[in-house]
């Protein structure tokens, strides 16, 4: 379903993703795990059309991202690691918008919607502005609105970030049901390797740009000789802390928050 | 089709939402229309010009409607921030239908933002000529909408954060609408300024609204919509080619 090839992406003198290979089957939920600044986020964005590669080839169900745009579009859908919502507008437009951006006809878009909303607990504040949320709130939205349609991928980048364990246990539930009810293939992302460990059929383990290791969670547990899925992962990538740099987005939000007094 | 419709209803949605902006955005017009229409219509009037305050109503707005239009332009850039933008591109709609939702959204944004200024002008003391040519001057708003719109569009699809922001509205934004002939006839001026004031689509528009509701123009009303037609498909084409080459 997802197929990459020695996909590299740099930024000037940065090598982001450096020479990345890997397959993921139809139906299979496959977790990319990696510190901060791995590179994981670049690559989700590059399978998605948000960029380009510098080099190496991508094919997702066959096609390329880069030529077929719009057909690739159509196969996936995406809950992004930051946010993605439209504050001024309220929890049930922000659906509706994205439902009509989907091609989701009308009547399935209605009855879809009032049932994620339900399932994430958003249904009683559904005509509340987004801007009003909490953090919580807001990312259930997200990833609501991103089980709107039915996609042949999803991607889930980093979807459980500000989560309390109960929507996160929903938010798994339904990972699983969509997986095997209907066959979608998920690329996931995470930081919390018992998540991983659960809900991922393999894993690819990306650091500094490089694929270094991949294989079901078991395997990679018995290729480091690691007791726990953390253990396997602090053993191939090392216990240095990353960070990464602010960018102009994050800069940028800081000022909002200044000017709004905190509200957004 | 939908998706065009409803990335405009969203830009309509987010305008009624914003009252106090509403309000706060009536405030610089009326400065112009009260300060400038009566602090300056003795000197108009000697001048032989007549009532400054009913020339400058146009020109007011004219630039109400060009910055209403290209910050719902450069809105892209809010959306590019708080990520709404990214939702909007991954989705499976050509970028083109994406981009034309907001232009139409953001352009009708501002000329109902140019009406209201109108209606302050009307209480103002403002007296359109002729009452069957306003809603020419109507198309006139129209068209500055949309040109501008579509410039606010190109500028915010090439810029990666607000740092540009004040160049833009110092370097580009404010000489349009200064140069346009909003504040004064486009009549007697040296070769450099009337070249300059050519150059600039504002001027056609303001002329354009000004030869309807006043019945005075510079230039023929016909070159004034040639002139805006042109300029703004040109803008359209380039706004939707920097759209669609936007990564994130």
């Amino acid at each position: 379903m997802i197929r990459v090839q020695n996909l590299v992406k740099t930024f000037g003198s940065f090598t982001a993703v450096n020479d990345v290979s890997f397959d993921v089957a139809a139906g299979e939920i496959f977790a990319f795990l990696g510190p901060n600044g791995a590179g994981k986020t670049t690559t989700i964005k590059m399978l998605t059309t948000l960029l380009h590669p510098t080099s190496g080839s991508i094919q997702l169900d066959g096609l390329d991202p880069r030529t077929h745009q719009n057909e690739v579009r159509k196969r996936f859908g995406i809950v992004f690691q930051d946010p993605s919502l439209d504050g001024d507008l309220t929890a049930w437009e922000n659906m509706e918008i994205h439902g009509v951006l989907y091609h989701v006809p009308h009547k399935v878009r209605r009855h879809r919607s009032e049932e994620l909303l339900k399932l994430f607990e958003l249904w009683e504040r559904r005509n509340e502005q987004v801007k009003k949320f909490s953090g919580g709130m807001k990312r259930r939205l997200e990833i609501a609105r991103g089980f709107l349609h039915t996609p042949k991928i999803l991607f889930l980048d980093e979807p459980t970030l500000g989560l309390d364990p109960q929507s996160r246990n929903q938010l798994w539930n339904h990972v699983r049901r969509v997986n095997e009810a209907e066959g979608v293939t998920v690329f996931l992302t995470t930081h919390y390797m018992d998540e991983a460990d659960r809900v991922a059929h393999r894993i690819g383990v990306i650091d500094h740009g490089k694929l270094v290791a991949q294989g079901t969670p078991k395997e990679i547990k018995e290729q480091t000789g690691a007791e726990s899925l953390e253990d396997a992962f602090l053993k191939l990538t090392g216990s240095t802390i990353r960070d990464e740099s602010a960018n102009s987005a994050d800069q940028m939000r800081q000022f909002a928050k200044m000017w709004s007094g905190g509200r957004r | 089709m939908s998706a065009i419709y409803i990335l405009w209803l969203r830009e309509l949605k987010r305008y009624v939402r914003s009252r106090a902006q509403i309000v706060a955005s009536l405030g610089q017009p009326l400065l112009y229309l009260l300060a400038l229409g009566f602090g300056l219509s003795p000197v108009f009037k000697r001048a032989g010009y007549g009532d400054y305050l009913q020339f400058i109503a146009p020109g007011v707005i004219g630039m109400s409607v060009l910055f209403s239009s290209i910050f719902s332009g450069l809105g892209l850039l809010w959306d590019r921030q708080f990520g709404f933008l990214k939702e909007t591109l991954v989705a499976p709609v050509p970028r083109l239908q994406i981009m034309i939702g907001r232009t139409l959204g953001g352009a009708t944004v501002a000329v109902i933002q140019g009406l209201l200024v109108t209606v302050v002008s009307l209480i103002a003391g403002f007296r359109p000529a002729h009452f069957f040519t306003v809603p020419l001057a109507l198309g006139f708003m129209v068209a500055i909408a949309i040109v501008f719109a579509a410039l606010g569009v190109a500028i915010g699809s090439s810029l990666q954060d607000m740092q540009g922001f004040q160049l833009i509205m110092n370097f580009l934004v404010m000489p349009i609408f200064f140069l346009s002939g909003a504040m004064f006839p486009l009549v007697g001026l040296g070769r450099v300024l009337t070249f300059i004031t050519r150059l600039d689509p504002l001027s056609y528009g303001i002329d354009g609204m000004r030869s309807m509701l006043l019945a005075r123009s510079a230039f023929d009303p016909r070159i004034d919509l040639l002139v805006l037609a042109v300029i703004g498909c040109v803008l359209l084409i380039i706004g939707a080619y920097r759209f669609s080459k936007i990564e994130i």
